[in-house]
């Protein structure tokens, strides 16, 4: 097996480009632990592990540009004002030791139903930028970016830059249900962002379904029925439930059966709208 | 003989601990500084690595078999199959030899070993394997142990029957008992498969020796019982094999049974060179047998007033395709099967059975925990019929000192149970929830609730496990002791082949042998088999038996002291001992330093030390005096309950148990928290999940052990009633907590959520959708 080690974005980008086979490795804590398993045996490894620009952060136009290789601890340590349903997401993942390696470029990179930032960036609307060295840089939305089970939108010969998302401009939420109640894989999760400006309501979905995914319906409906001025109405509030779980299309596995994520899904969008809203109103009367 | 890297050395105990002092371990510096060597670490210049073909069927003919490609691939020196087996082709545990070694034309369960391959690098030997051709005949897995214990026309699984034990036990008048009960109780329970869950995966080193024999540095938990059962399939006597105990990352019972000792000792003869085998964490799951799951139906009828007089029992445990432990865990299941509460008709049938789930054997609690899930959730249901508390109707029906076990066992030592039940009841409860942390909460950082459906739960469980092996077993142990001054200093020497798991076994044979000998240093030397057999790191049994040992031969050592005393001194005195360093005569006073009077002496003595003997039991009524020692925990939990969601958080677990005598305090409690997590970890989350005799988890990433977020701060209660017959009046602490911990649990989640729950581990969907399960 090959171990390429460039030491700047452009030999990683020749280098995906001259092998697209090579599997690129950031944190490790995923690819590492499949190789580990013999699920995969690439030809060779292409560790970023040493490319400045993946571990940097800015704010261009008031967008948030963050690097793939910025590890899950920075964005809770860093970036958790800013993009706070993220940074509750990371906060989730694995154990002290994942987050000080695992990174958002990372889980977007296997493109599990199961990855944990999937669904606040969901929810957030975020942009995937991905670059190539033939064909340069595309911006994917992230409900673009997942295709399949464990796939993405991403050619061979692209890398995954960074992800782009405007901070938070409303509450947001993430929420995860695990049989412990630390370092574990989601059953099922949800996310929400609060759109004040757009008086829309954006949703995330984990592990109950093929792929991340939105709540599309149960997005439209809140932006027709809430009303911004108001305490939650209970039968919106059911409704959206209701329609996020019919998002959801779970299967049945050792981690859980569908009836409870599709149930646990409906329990979470309830939850965290709730929050959100609270705290929305608590902001607004402040 | 040349010694690998990172074999085990002679250790100093550190510290100056007597019995009842919590002195450092001699390994524990090691361990948490990463430098302890685990049997994975041995190395050796010129080794090989072994790596184990397994069966991906759980029922198969194996039409054939081709070694050809495998054994042409470059680095491959050897490619063995049932074929290469020198000696007997079958091993297993209590002289059932029922296991093959490798394969024999069929296997029958998943993970089977068929074929072993060494080659100059793990990964060159895993890719070899992947060229040996099977041509399969896949057959329908055998799976329902009800039916193997029942159907006589359901297919045999091997050639011993089924089942593999049905032990009954009968006491009094059930069918009379029956017309007789004002309220009636039944309950139908499962328990799911528990792993050990150990960290340090299956591993160690063979060494071809130049008698012909090998030399063997494993991680077992009872190496002269490995010892009998390697040295006839390799047709060596069993002097021509060394055993030396390598660094072993804990054990639970998974390591009763051989893993890859016989694989890696055949791989080292054949090829004449040192070969290493270390199991990967997917391999364990398949490496070693885990607990035997649980069928259970239970029946018991009571007074109006809670007074139990009769029950009726079935247990059906399934022990997979080989019998392991299976006749073992069948008596326990049988004699413990109600527990410790009078009751004075009883009908138990407990079965063990063969099928091609995975293979199951000893794990800590070993048959007891199962029952005792199911006659601790029997106690809550039987309380709520009579309209009492969970705690009276235990004290109503409780066993005490005298009382009769179901064997009609009597119980001889202090067993103040009744009034453990009261301590635990009366222990301040933990504050309400704080929902400002979300760690607090069910779900815990994953953030499911900030309070919502969040509801509040007690429950109790009470646990009696038999300590040291039962039904006529003569487990004893042997302790070597020397004592000789090293540098000026009094150095007593403790040698013995008893395991040190995990558990703290060589901390108190430091401690003990400072104890009778009044000296400071004492040197701990590997465990091995130049030494007689200590028994096994099983049954909670070490401190009571090696501790015993080491305290008979120390003892001896210490009279040859005072036989010392009047060459040395010129006079007799008719009381001594040794204390700080001393030899002192109660009338006379210190006479001289240890040092002094043993001069240029080496003093070695070695000793058995055997327990009082017991009885089987009947096979027709299970009666019989079969437990050496009976040790009890008691377990309040407290829980919350996500009702929505099914998520559980235990609050608090808070445990009083009687442990006859510390001996280390830290390490009681150690044990007592260790304990109570895996019973925790088997109440709401441990579980191997089979479907057609296939696992679907072999993975920490989804065989789920408890983390810091999931155990509890725990209050400890532990009581020192001596058990005159023991060392010291000790009771084993290692295994009561693991039974009483988990019906605890349940019963709180019962408690939050009104459910029945019947089943362990409780699942989210258990509690969000009752009908499921």
């Amino acid at each position: 097996m090959d171990f390429l080690r460039p030491t700047t974005w452009e030999e990683a980008l020749a280098a995906k480009a001259d092998q697209p086979e090579a599997m690129p490795i950031q944190g490790g804590t995923d690819v590492m632990v499949e190789i580990n398993f013999d699920v995969h045996r690439p030809p060779a490894l292409l560790d970023l592990g040493r490319v400045p620009e993946l571990f940097t952060w800015e704010q261009v136009d008031g967008v948030y540009r963050v690097g793939a290789g910025v590890p899950y601890v920075r964005i809770i340590e860093e970036l958790g004002e800013a993009l706070p349903g993220l940074a509750q997401a990371a906060r989730t993942v694995g154990s002290p030791q994942i987050r000080n390696r695992g990174t958002v470029g990372g889980n977007l990179g296997a493109a599990s139903p199961a990855g944990d930032s999937h669904p606040p960036l969901l929810a957030a609307g975020a942009m995937i930028e991905v670059e190539s060295r033939d064909r340069g840089v595309r911006m994917i939305p992230a409900h673009e970016f997942y295709v399949g089970v464990k796939k993405s939108a991403l050619e061979p010969d692209e890398l995954i830059r960074a992800f782009w998302t405007k901070p938070a401009s409303g509450p947001q939420y993430f929420s995860k249900v695990g049989t412990r109640n630390a370092m574990v894989i989601a059953v099922c999760s949800f996310a929400i962002a609060l759109h004040p400006e757009e008086r829309r309501v954006g949703t995330g979905i984990g592990s109950a379904a093929p792929t991340p995914r939105r709540a599309p319906a149960a997005e439209e409906f809140l932006a027709a029925e809430l009303d911004w001025d108001a305490p939650l109405d209970p039968a919106v509030v059911r409704r959206f439930e209701e329609l996020a779980a019919q998002a959801a299309s779970p299967i049945d596995d050792v981690r859980g059966t569908a009836d409870y994520r599709r149930h646990a899904i409906s329990v979470m969008a309830r939850r965290t709208l709730t929050w959100a809203w609270n705290d929305y109103l608590r902001r607004r009367a402040a | 003989m040349t010694i690998p890297l990172r074999a085990p050395r002679d250790i100093a105990a550190p510290g100056t601990g007597r019995v009842g002092d919590s002195p450092l371990r001699p390994d524990g510096t090691l361990k948490v500084k990463g430098e302890f060597a685990y049997s994975s670490d041995l190395w050796m210049d010129g080794m090989l690595w072994g790596a184990t073909l397994r069966s991906p069927h759980p029922r198969a003919r194996i039409v054939s078999i081709d070694i050809a490609e495998a054994l042409a691939h470059p680095g491959v020196h050897a490619v063995l199959t049932h074929e290469d087996v020198p000696g007997r082709k079958h091993y297993g545990l209590d002289h059932t030899w029922d296991q093959p070694v490798l394969a024999i034309g069929e296997v029958r369960h998943q993970g089977e070993p068929i074929a072993l391959v060494a080659a100059d690098h793990p990964e060159t030997a895993r890719r070899a394997m992947d060229k040996i051709r099977i041509e399969w005949e896949v057959l329908e897995p055998l799976v329902d142990a009800r039916r193997a214990a029942f159907d006589p026309a359901y297919p045999q699984v091997q050639e011993r029957k089924n089942p593999a034990r049905h032990q009954p036990v009968r006491v009094g008048d059930v069918a009379r008992a029956k017309q007789e009960a004002e309220v009636v109780v039944t309950g139908v329970y499962e328990v799911g498969i528990q792993d050990q869950a150990f960290l340090g995966p299956e591993s160690g080193l063979a060494v071809p020796a130049e008698d012909g024999g090998v030399d063997l540095y494993v991680a077992t938990q009872w190496m002269h019982n490995d010892l009998k059962q390697i040295a006839p399939c390799l047709g060596l006597p069993e002097e021509k094999i060394r055993m030396t105990l390598s660094g072993v990352g804990g054990a639970f019972g998974g390591r009763e049974d051989l893993s890859m000792q016989i694989h890696a000792a055949m791989l080292a003869l054949r090829t004449g060179r040192p070969v290493k085998m270390v199991y990967n964490r997917h391999e364990s799951f398949f490496g070693h047998v885990h607990r035997h799951p649980a069928q259970m139906r239970y029946e018991y009828g009571a007074t109006r007033d809670g007074k139990i007089l009769y029950a009726d029992v079935e247990i059906i445990l399934d022990g997979g395709a080989y019998t392991s432990a299976t006749l073992n865990v069948v008596g326990n299941a049988a004699s413990l099967g109600v527990g410790p509460y009078e009751i004075p008709n009883i009908k138990i049938d407990a079965y063990g059975v063969y099928t091609n789930n995975p293979p199951c054997g000893a794990m800590r609690g070993f048959g007891a925990v199962q029952a005792c899930f199911a006659y601790e959730s029997m106690m809550d249901k039987l309380a709520a019929a009579c309209g009492l508390d969970p705690v009276t109707i235990r004290q109503i029906n409780a066993c005490k000192q005298g009382s009769k076990l179901a064997t009609g066992q009597v119980i001889e030592a202090p067993l103040p149970m009744a009034e453990m039940l009261q301590t635990a009841r009366e222990l301040p409860l933990p504050p309400p929830l704080d929902p400002t942390d979300l760690r607090n909460l069910p779900g815990g950082a994953s953030q499911t609730t900030h309070g919502e459906g969040v509801r509040r739960g007690i429950g109790y469980g009470v646990g009696i496990k038999n300590i040291c092996f039962s039904e006529g077993f003569d487990d004893y142990s042997t302790a070597r002791v020397r004592l000789e001054v090293i540098g000026g200093e009094a150095t007593a020497l403790v040698h013995t082949a008893a395991a040190e798991v995990g558990q703290g076994l060589v901390t108190i044979e430091a401690q003990i042998a400072r104890t009778e000998l009044g000296v400071d240093r004492v040197v701990i030397h590997p465990a091995d088999n130049r030494v007689g057999d200590a028994g096994s790191s099983s049954a909670s049994r070490q401190s009571y038996m090696t501790g015993g040992a080491v305290k008979v031969a120390c003892e001896a050592v210490r009279e040859r002291v005072f036989e010392l005393v009047p060459v040395r001194l010129g006079r007799t005195y008719p009381d001594l001992s040794l204390e700080g360093g001393k030899v002192v005569s109660a009338s006379a006073g210190v006479l001289a330093s240890i040092e002094d009077v043993l001069g240029e002496e080496v003093i070695e003595e070695t000793r058995e030390f055997h327990h009082h003997p017991t009885t089987g039991m009947d096979p027709v009524t299970g009666q019989g005096s079969t437990h050496t020692q009976l040790a009890m925990c008691v377990h309040r939990a407290v829980v919350d309950v996500d009702v929505e969601l099914g998520l559980v958080k235990v609050v608090e677990l808070a445990a009083v148990q009687d442990v006859g005598k510390v001996i280390n305090r830290v390490s009681v409690e150690g044990q007592i928290h260790g304990g109570s997590a895996q019973g925790l970890g088997l109440a709401v989350m441990e579980e191997i999940v089979v479907t057609g005799g296939k696992v679907r988890n072999p993975s920490f990433t989804d065989y789920l052990i408890p983390t810091v977020l999931d155990m509890p701060p725990m209050r400890l209660e532990i009581l020192e009633n001596a058990d005159p017959r023991a060392p010291y009046g000790l009771r084993g602490v290692g295994e009561p907590p693991t039974l009483s911990s988990t019906p605890a649990i349940v019963a709180a989640i019962r408690d939050a959520t009104g459910l029945d729950l019947n089943r362990v581990p409780v699942r989210p969907e258990h509690i969000t959708s009752p009908a499921a399960p």
